[in-house]
C-alpha cells in the first residue's frame, strides 16, 4: 500500500513536522500554513497534528511576520517562516534585507538569527508577470543570509534540517514545478551538506551549472547531447549563497566550457555571477567564452506559448551547448 | 483619557535619582553634539535631548529579563537601560570597546546582555521584531515584557499597523511606546496623519492605548507601570503615548525651517529636568550644593567616557569579516 | 585657552560661511549659547559654544567660507581644568595664525557637473532604449588584427611546445583556434623526433609558395647586364677603405633595382582580394636563406632613398640580425618587392617565385666574365644576367622589359647612385 516514492511536497512536510517533533523551539509561521493546509499542501495536516501555537496563520503582513520571526529567533525560537512566494517577499525586503541580514554583523557579533524562511519561486504555471519572478539572485546578493535551491526529492527532504541547524537566516527556495515530482524515498545519504553542490551527470565535454527547477531540464539536455556524441556534466549549484565554487571550477577546468541555465533574467542574474567566477578562475583551461542561458527580458507572459518563450526550454540549452562545441546546430 | 495620577510609591530619593538619570543623558547628549562638531562622532547623531523624561520613566517599570527595542534615537535609552557610558560613547566613536564593536555607531547600539536591541534605523523596523520577541516570550511561557519605543512617524508605515494587529491578535506580551515629538525629521504630525492621536489608532486595533505628558517623568513612569503589570498578566499589549519635545533639530545637520523658534522656546520652558529641578528646589528638596554635586558627577562620568573612547583601539581591520555568518562550531 | 573651530553639523558637509558673529571678543559665554550663525548648503544653522568663558579673538570674519575643522575663534575657558584642552591644537592654531582665509571654492564646478549630466541625459535619450537580451552582438567588441586563439589551446599548445602562430586558421569561430586544432598539430608533428621551428618554417614556406604557383599568373623576362662600370667604380671607391667601409656590388645593384621601381609601380605593391595597390616608396625585400635551412625575406625600408653607404650598412646589419633571430616585425612583413640573389651560390640565371600578395620578383645570378661584341669587336665583359619574374594580372612584358633596361642603364652610372 506504502508507495516507494516520495513527492517534493510530501518531503518537505515530513521534514518539517520531523523537525517540528524533535526540537519544541521549531515552529511554522506563515500566510495559509494552517488551517488551508498550506498554498502548495505542504503543510496538510500539521495543525491538527500540532496545534495553532506551533502552525500559526498570520493575516496578510508579510513584513510584519517576517519581521516577526527574526524577532522570535532573537527570543530563542526556531522559527520556519513561510512567505507564499518570491513575489510577496518584496514587501518583507525590508525585515530581511536590512535586519535578518545585518543584525549579526551590526551589533558587533551579539545577535544570532537562526531563522528558515521557505519561498515558493519561479514560472511555468502560466500565473503571469506579478507571480512568475525568479528573485534568488536578489537573496544571493546579501551577506549575513543563506541561499538554497533544494532541487531533489532528496534535498527537499534533507535540506530544511540542516538549514534549522544553522545559526544563521537560511533562505529555501522551492520552484513551483518541483512540487508534483515524485522519487524513490531518499535516504540521508542522497543529500549531501547543503553548502555542497552536486554533480549531478558526470561528463567530460561541457559543464552545464544549474539550479533549482531548470534541473530537470538541464538533466533532459544533456540526455539529448548524449544521443549527439556530447558526454555533458551537469553540475546541480543546490547552495546559491554561499556557492561552491570548488566543485564549480574542478568541472569547468575539467571540461573547458561551461553553459549556466539560470530561469532569472540575463542582467544581473545569478548566472552572471557564475560566469564572472569561470572567467577569473578558470580562464586558462576555457576553450570557449563562458555562457548563460537565462529568461528573456521581458515580464512573465500568461499565455502558454508566451510564457514558453521567455523562459529557458530544453531545446536552447541544447543548441547554446552545440554552438559553445563548435558543432553545427542541426 | 488621562491616567489616573495614582502616584507610584515615590520618594525623594527616587525623585533625585531620575533627576540624575535624565540630566545624565542630556548633558551625554551635548557632549556628544560638541564632538560631532569636531568630527570625533561622524555619520548621523540624532539628540535625545528634551524626551528625556520618556525613556528614564519607562525604564522604571521594567526588569532585567525584559527587552528593549529602540530607533536611532536611542543614546538616552540605552543608558537609562543601564549600558555602561563607556561602552556607548566608545561605540559613538566607532572603537573596538564599543557595544557594537565599533560597527554601529550612533544609530545600531546593541547590548544583548542588558537585552537592548538597537538602535534601528528603519523607521517602523523594529516594531515586527519587537512583536516577535514578545510571541516567542509567550510560546516559552515566560512573563516577560518586550517594549518597544519608536516616534510618531513610525505610525505612518505599514509595519506599525501589522504590528499592532499582530500584537493584538495573539495576545502578546509587549509595550508598544509611541514618542510623539510632533515632528517626523521635517514633517510636522497635522501634515502626515489624518488621525493625529496615536494612541486613537491603538484603540482601533483593540489594544489598550492612552497619551500622557511625556515632559512628566513620574507620569511616565506611573503610565507605564500601570501597563506593564496588565502585561505581566498576559492581559495583551498596550501602547503608551508619550507627548514630548525634541528642543535640537532631527539630526546635528538640521537647519529646522520647519518649525518657529518660538514654539521651540515654549517647549523649552515646559522640559522635563527643568520641571522636576523646579519642583525639587520648590520643595527644598535640591539645594544648589546638591545640584552641583550632582553636575560634577555627571560630569565627570562624562569625561571620564570620552577619555575611555578616545584611548580605545579600533576593530582590526582583518576581522573584517567576523560576524557576517557564525564562526564554525558556534 | 580654546579654539574654536567651524563645526561639522554632517558628514555632507565640507565647508560652512560664517553669515554673522553674535559676539565680539570680550564678550562672556555661557555654554549653549548662540556665537554664530554658519551657512551651509541645507542653510542656516546656529553655532553654540560647549563652555563657559569669555571670546578673546575671532579668527575669521563674517562671510568667510572655511572648511570644517579652520579655527574660527578663541576662548578664555572659566574653567581652565577643562579636560579635552587638546593642547596640539593650540600649537596648530599659533601656527595658523598667519594662515590665509581659504579662498571660495568655485561654484562652478557643480554647475558644470549639473550640465553635463544634462548633456548626456539628451544624448542618452536620442540612442535608443537600453538595449539587453537579443541586441547584445559581440563583434562591438574591439576587432583585433590579433589570431583569436582559446586560452585552453594556447595552454596546451605552450605545454607541447607548438607555435601555434605558425597555424594557419583554426576551426573555431572567426578562424580561431581550439584545442581540437593543438591537439591535431601535435598529432601532425608526432612523426617529427622533435619540434623544432625549422620545420614549421618549411611549412609555412611550402604553403606560401604552392599558393604563389597557384594563384599567380607569373610570366618570366631576363636581360644580362654588363657590369664593368660598377666594378671599375667599386675598385676605385674602395681603394683606400677597410674592408667594413667597402661597398659590394650587391648594394650598387638593389640600389639601381629600387629606383628604377619607383617608376614601375606595377611591379611594386600588393594584389589582395582581386585588386591591386602600388606602393610609393620601395621596400626591397632582400631574401636571405639561412643557415638552418629555410629563407627568410627582409625588407630594406624606403630603398629608393637610401645612398649606397647607407643601403650597404643596412643589409650587413639585416643578415647579421637575420642570423641572430633579431629581425623586427616591420621588416618582416612590409616588403612591397623581393630581390633573391643566389649570385654567391653559383647560378647563372633563376627563374624566382613569387612571394604574395608582392607581384614581382627579381633573381639575380653569379657575376661571370664572358665573350661580349661591342661595334663588332668581340672583348671580354662581367655581366650578370637578371630575371624579372611578374604577375601578369597586373603586368606584362612590354614593362617588365622596359624594367630591366632601367635598371640596367642606372648600372652603367653607379656614381649616381651614391
Amino acid at each position: 500500500m506504502k508507495s516507494h516514492n516520495l513527492t517534493y511536497r510530501e518531503a518537505l512536510k515530513i521534514a518539517i513536522s520531523e523537525a517540528m517533533r524533535h526540537d519544541k523551539r521549531v515552529f511554522l509561521m506563515g500566510e495559509d500554513v494552517g488551517n488551508y493546509g498550506g498554498c502548495y499542501a505542504v503543510s496538510k495536516g500539521l495543525l491538527e497534528e500540532f496545534g495553532t501555537d506551533r502552525v500559526i496563520d498570520t493575516p496578510l503582513s508579510e513584513s510584519g511576520f517576517v519581521g516577526a520571526g527574526i524577532g522570535a529567533a532573537i527570543g530563542g525560537m526556531r522559527p520556519i517562516i513561510e512567505v507564499m512566494t518570491v513575489n510577496f517577499s518584496l514587501l518583507a525586503l525590508d525585515q530581511i534585507v536590512n535586519n535578518g541580514a545585518t543584525l549579526r554583523h551590526m551589533s558587533g557579533n551579539q545577535i544570532s538569527v537562526p531563522l528558515v524562511i521557505r519561498m515558493a519561486t519561479g514560472a511555468g504555471k502560466q500565473l503571469a508577470a506579478q507571480h512568475s519572478h525568479s528573485l534568488e539572485n536578489w537573496y544571493a546578493h546579501v551577506p549575513g543570509i543563506k541561499v538554497l535551491a533544494p532541487a531533489t526529492v532528496a534535498d527537499a527532504r534533507y535540506m530544511l534540517c540542516m538549514a534549522l541547524k544553522d545559526p544563521d537566516p537560511v533562505i529555501l527556495f522551492e520552484h513551483v514545478m518541483l512540487y508534483n515530482n515524485s522519487a524513490a524515498i531518499p535516504e540521508p545519504e542522497d543529500c549531501p551538506d547543503m553548502h555542497q553542490a552536486m554533480v549531478r551527470k558526470s561528463g567530460t565535454d561541457i559543464s552545464l551549472i544549474t539550479y533549482g527547477g531548470s534541473l530537470s531540464k538541464t538533466l533532459q539536455a544533456a540526455s539529448e547531447l548524449e544521443t549527439q556524441g556530447i558526454s555533458a556534466e551537469v553540475v546541480d549549484l543546490r547552495c546559491l549563497r554561499p556557492l561552491d565554487t570548488h566543485t564549480l571550477f574542478k568541472s569547468v577546468d575539467k571540461t573547458h566550457r561551461v553553459l549556466v541555465i539560470d530561469e532569472g533574467w540575463r542582467t544581473g542574474s545569478l548566472a552572471g555571477e557564475v560566469c564572472a567566477l569561470v572567467a577569473e578562475h578558470c580562464f586558462w583551461s576555457l576553450d570557449a567564452p563562458p555562457n548563460r542561458l537565462c529568461s528573456k527580458e521581458v515580464p512573465i507572459p500568461y499565455s502558454q506559448h508566451l510564457e514558453r518563450a521567455a523562459t529557458p526550454q530544453i531545446e536552447q540549452i541544447v543548441e547554446a551547448a552545440l554552438i559553445l562545441l563548435n558543432r553545427d546546430v542541426t | 483619557m488621562n491616567v489616573d495620577n495614582s502616584k507610584v510609591h515615590m520618594d525623594i530619593a527616587h525623585l533625585q535619582f531620575l533627576f540624575k538619570q535624565m540630566l545624565r543623558i542630556r548633558r551625554f547628549e551635548e557632549k556628544c553634539a560638541e564632538l560631532y562638531t569636531q568630527e570625533k562622532i561622524r555619520g548621523f547623531l540624532h539628540l535625545y535631548i528634551g524626551e528625556e523624561a520618556v525613556a528614564v520613566g519607562v525604564m522604571q517599570a521594567l526588569k532585567n529579563e525584559d527587552a528593549v527595542f529602540a530607533t536611532y534615537r536611542e543614546h538616552g535609552h540605552a543608558l537609562a537601560r543601564g549600558l555602561s557610558m563607556d561602552k556607548v560613547m566608545a561605540e559613538m566613536f566607532g572603537k573596538v570597546t564599543g557595544s557594537s564593536r565599533g560597527r554601529g555607531g550612533s544609530m545600531h547600539i546593541f547590548d544583548v546582555e542588558k537585552r537592548f536591541y538597537g538602535g534601528n534605523a528603519i523607521v517602523a523596523g523594529a516594531l515586527p521584531l519587537a512583536v516577535g520577541l514578545a510571541l516567542a516570550n509567550k510560546i516559552q511561557k515566560k512573563h516577560d515584557v518586550v517594549v518597544c519605543f519608536f516616534g510618531e512617524g513610525a505610525v505612518a508605515e505599514g509595519e506599525f499597523h501589522e504590528s499592532l494587529n499582530l500584537a493584538q491578535l495573539w495576545q502578546l506580551p509587549i509595550l508598544f511606546v509611541c514618542e510623539n515629538n510632533g515632528y517626523a525629521m521635517g514633517t510636522a504630525l497635522a501634515i502626515s496623519e489624518s488621525e493625529q492621536h496615536v494612541f486613537r489608532k491603538a484603540q482601533s486595533y483593540g489594544l489598550r492605548a492612552h497619551s500622557i505628558d511625556g515632559m512628566n517623568v513620574v507620569e511616565v513612569e506611573s503610565a507605564a507601570t500601570q501597563y506593564c503589570q496588565i502585561i505581566r498578566k498576559g492581559d495583551g499589549p498596550c501602547l503608551l503615548e508619550c507627548n514630548t519635545y525634541r528642543f535640537r533639530g532631527h539630526s546635528m545637520f538640521d537647519t529646522q525651517l520647519y518649525r518657529e523658534s518660538d514654539e521651540v522656546e515654549s517647549w523649552k520652558s515646559k522640559g522635563p529636568i527643568i520641571k522636576l529641578q523646579r519642583w525639587l528646589e520648590a520643595n527644598g528638596k535640591l539645594s544648589s550644593a546638591e545640584l552641583k554635586l550632582i553636575e560634577d558627577q555627571v560630569a565627570d562620568e562624562i569625561n571620564q567616557s570620552v577619555a575611555f573612547a578616545e584611548s580605545s583601539e579600533v576593530e582590526d581591520v582583518s576581522d573584517l569579516y567576523l560576524g557576517v555568518y557564525a564562526e564554525a562550531g558556534s | 585657552m580654546k579654539i574654536l573651530t567651524m563645526p561639522s553639523f554632517g558628514a555632507d558637509m565640507a565647508v560652512g560661511t560664517i553669515v554673522k558673529w553674535n559676539v565680539k571678543p570680550g564678550d562672556h559665554v555661557s555654554k549653549g549659547d548662540i556665537i554664530a550663525s554658519i551657512e551651509t548648503m541645507k542653510g542656516l544653522i546656529d553655532m553654540e559654544v560647549f563652555n563657559d568663558g569669555i571670546i578673546t579673538a575671532l579668527l575669521a570674519g563674517e562671510g568667510d567660507e572655511l572648511e570644517i575643522g579652520c579655527p574660527i575663534a578663541e576662548l578664555q575657558l572659566k574653567n581652565e581644568e577643562y579636560s579635552n584642552n587638546r593642547p596640539e591644537k593650540i600649537e596648530e592654531s599659533v601656527n595658523s595664525q598667519s594662515v590665509e582665509v581659504q579662498p571660495k571654492p568655485k561654484p562652478a564646478v557643480s554647475h558644470e557637473v549639473a550640465s553635463n549630466s544634462s548633456v548626456s541625459q539628451n544624448i542618452s535619450d536620442e540612442v535608443s532604449r537600453v538595449l539587453t537580451d537579443e541586441k547584445v552582438k559581440s563583434g562591438d567588441s574591439l576587432n583585433t588584427q590579433r589570431p583569436k586563439i582559446s586560452p585552453a589551446a594556447r595552454n596546451k599548445a605552450e605545454k607541447l611546445g607548438i607555435d601555434w602562430r605558425q597555424l594557419t586558421q583554426g576551426t573555431g569561430p572567426d578562424g580561431a583556434v581550439l584545442l581540437d586544432d593543438i591537439n591535431i598539430a601535435d598529432k601532425r608533428s608526432a612523426s617529427d623526433s622533435v619540434k623544432d621551428p625549422s620545420s614549421m618554417m618549411r611549412e609555412a614556406i611550402a604553403s606560401t609558395v604552392s599558393r604563389s604557383k597557384r594563384d599567380i599568373p607569373h610570366y618570366y623576362l631576363q636581360l644580362d647586364m654588363v657590369l664593368d662600370n660598377t666594378l671599375t667604380w667599386l675598385n676605385h671607391y674602395n681603394a683606400d677603405l677597410p674592408p667594413s667601409k667597402r661597398i659590394l656590388s650587391n648594394a650598387v645593384i638593389y640600389s639601381a633595382i629600387a629606383r628604377a621601381l619607383i617608376s614601375f609601380p606595377m611591379f611594386n605593391g600588393f594584389y589582395q582580394d582581386g585588386h591591386y595597390q602600388s606602393s610609393d616608396t620601395v621596400h626591397l625585400g632582400n631574401a636571405i636563406s639561412l643557415r638552418q635551412g629555410g629563407l627568410m625575406v627582409v625588407a630594406i625600408h624606403d630603398a629608393q632613398h637610401l645612398g649606397l653607404v647607407e643601403l650597404m650598412e643596412t643589409i650587413k646589419d639585416q643578415v647579421n640580425r637575420a642570423k641572430n633571430g633579431g629581425l623586427r616585425m616591420s621588416e618582416m612583413q612590409d616588403a612591397t618587392v623581393t630581390v633573391s640573389n643566389l649570385g654567391d651560390r653559383g647560378c647563372d640565371t633563376i627563374q624566382s617565385i613569387i612571394f604574395p600578395p608582392q607581384v614581382a620578383i627579381i633573381g639575380i645570378g653569379r657575376q661571370r666574365t664572358v665573350p661580349w661584341v661591342i661595334d663588332n669587336m668581340v672583348t671580354s665583359k662581367t655581366i650578370v644576367s637578371m630575371g624579372l619574374a611578374a604577375d601578369h594580372r597586373v603586368s606584362d612584358g612590354h614593362s617588365g622589359a622596359r624594367l630591366l633596361n632601367k635598371i640596367n642603364k642606372l648600372l652603367q652610372t653607379p656614381e649616381r647612385l651614391v
